[in-house]
């Protein structure tokens, strides 16, 4: 489970996060929607405390990990994948290398073991046989599927995505959603995905969380988020800017 | 108190304090986690392997025109001989371990700031971060143990050849006596001056290292970040080692004098 207690960032003068309270259960789906630019991957970044909020709590079953220094962390974040928005693969190693990474450190396991472990997470995300390529020669959506089998080969409890079908056409954007939810609904993670694609929330979320104006918004099923009448909200979903604000 | 010159200072020395804690964590981390010998291979051929045509060049020809220079002006009091004795002791001590460090410091502190920048705007460091692998154990353990490796051993090459090539110029080109400039050579270059000289570039590697890792470590966004962070992490160490060089000579010499 994941709790988060009046959370504040900011950088420099500008205030990102004030004041955000959030909790996800185990197994939960849950989508963070929001403006580009809104504080939605600085949100995710401080939940795996890849950053340090200035203010808060972040829990994660239980233990705060807000004071917890880069060496304890690294054991937390062993509950963790994350995805990352351009998929930050290793460019130096091949894609097997990449997936193999997390069992660099692992002596109880075998090469073989951990080539099994590698082909299976690489099968998963349908892209048996690119073992020996390099992330150059792959496009981007491949490349966002090594990242993924990357995030899971060593199966962790909760996978984080940042904005996984951002840059990509609408055909690969769908088999990005339908690869989240297989892992979601295969290993039975909890998944927290940010996106502004409105499409991939509906489909992948069992609830959305919107931040707005540095806090959250609204928290509610997919359906209840898209019947609302909120005009934040409606704004939002419709794609539609506000003629009082500018926005260059 | 907020004026430009307060903040520089203020920013230099948290950069050196920063400098500092990734020196500590990277000794920690040396004599806590065991060390991929995989990694440390790799970072001995890049580092040092890599770096020999560069750093052989450099000691060939600062020898041959150390030589030159010296003789040209032992000749007109007639010592011809005590050439080979200056360029043996100035290669050992200074010329040798001080040249090295910063050929390497261009070659290598640049390309290990590039790397770890780019690293770093791609996310890659953030992804080794969520993969529980520490950037200090994975990056820079290894290159800061390659580079205090590699540096002396370079620096002893470029000591052999910066006086191999000293002694045929003066030698064959020059015409200074052989037998004399051999034995003058002998005579006042001691085992101090070539410890000394490989003491400063065990000293120089560690600062190259570690200053290309902190700058790329904590590289500005984007391409002009990148930029920025390769620019200084050759200046800086460059400079550290011309500062260092001057301290390690005073304290170094007066040690070896009390011993």
């Amino acid at each position: 489970m994941i709790e988060v207690f009046d959370l504040k960032k900011a950088f420099g003068a500008s205030p990102i996060l004030d004041g955000v309270n959030l909790r996800i259960e185990k197994g939960e789906s849950v989508v963070i929607i929001g403006r580009s630019g809104g504080g939605k991957s600085v949100l995710l970044k401080q939940l795996i405390g890849l950053l340090k909020p200035d203010a808060g709590r972040v829990e994660i079953e239980g233990e705060d990990i807000v004071p917890m220094d880069e060496r304890r962390l690294l054991r937390v974040r062993q509950k963790f994948g994350m995805l990352f928005q351009g998929a930050a693969l290793f460019d130096s190693m091949t894609v097997a290398e990449n997936v193999a990474f997390p069992f660099r450190r692992r002596h109880d396991l075998t090469p073989a073991d951990v080539a099994r472990k590698v082909t299976e997470a690489l099968a998963m995300v349908e892209l048996s046989g690119a073992e020996n390529k390099k992330p150059s020669e792959l496009s981007g959506g491949m490349r966002k599927r090594v990242g993924l089998a990357r995030a899971i080969v060593y199966q962790p409890e909760i996978v984080l995505y940042d904005e996984p079908t951002t840059g990509l056409d609408p055909i690969v954007s769908d088999s990005i959603d339908q690869l989240i939810m297989r892992v979601r609904d295969r290993l039975q993670v909890t998944t927290v995905v940010v996106t502004h694609d409105m499409r991939s929330a509906r489909r992948v979320g069992h609830r959305i969380l919107m931040l707005h104006e540095k806090r959250i918004y609204a928290s509610a099923t997919p359906e209840e988020i898209f019947a609302s009448q909120d005009p934040v909200i409606r704004r939002f979903i419709e794609g539609v800017s506000d003629p009082k604000e500018h926005y260059f | 108190m907020n004026s430009p010159g307060t903040k520089w200072i203020a920013e230099w020395l948290g950069g050196l304090g920063r400098i500092a804690f990734l020196a500590r964590d990277a000794v920690k981390s040396l004599f806590t986690f065991k060390v991929a010998w995989r990694d440390l291979s790799y970072q001995i051929y890049f580092i040092g392997v890599k770096s020999q045509s560069v750093v052989l060049v450099t000691g060939a020809f600062t020898g041959m025109v150390l030589t030159a220079q010296t003789y040209f002006q032992f000749h007109k009091v007639h010592m011809d001989t005590a050439t080979l004795a200056v360029v043996g002791v100035s290669m050992c001590s200074e010329l040798g371990p001080v040249l090295t460090g910063l050929m390497v410091a261009g070659r290598v502190g640049a390309a290990i700031a590039a790397e770890l920048g780019t690293m770093r705007v791609t996310e890659q460091i953030d992804a080794l971060r969520t993969l529980a692998t520490h950037p200090v154990d994975y990056l820079v353990v290894p290159r800061l143990s390659a580079a205090h490796i590699a540096l002396p051993l370079l620096t002893a090459e470029s000591i052999a050849l910066g006086i191999g090539a000293g002694y045929v110029v003066g030698v064959y080109l020059l015409g200074i006596d052989p037998a004399y400039s051999w034995h003058n050579l002998v005579k006042y270059t001691k085992a101090v001056d070539v410890t000394i000289g490989l003491i400063k570039s065990f000293i120089y590697g560690g600062i190259v290292a570690l200053v290309g890792c902190y700058k790329g470590l904590n590289c500005g966004e984007g391409a002009e970040g990148v930029g920025r962070a390769t620019t200084e992490a050759v200046v800086y160490s460059s400079i550290a080692i011309l500062i260092a060089n001057f301290f390690l000579t005073l304290v170094l010499g007066k040690l070896f004098q009390i011993l």
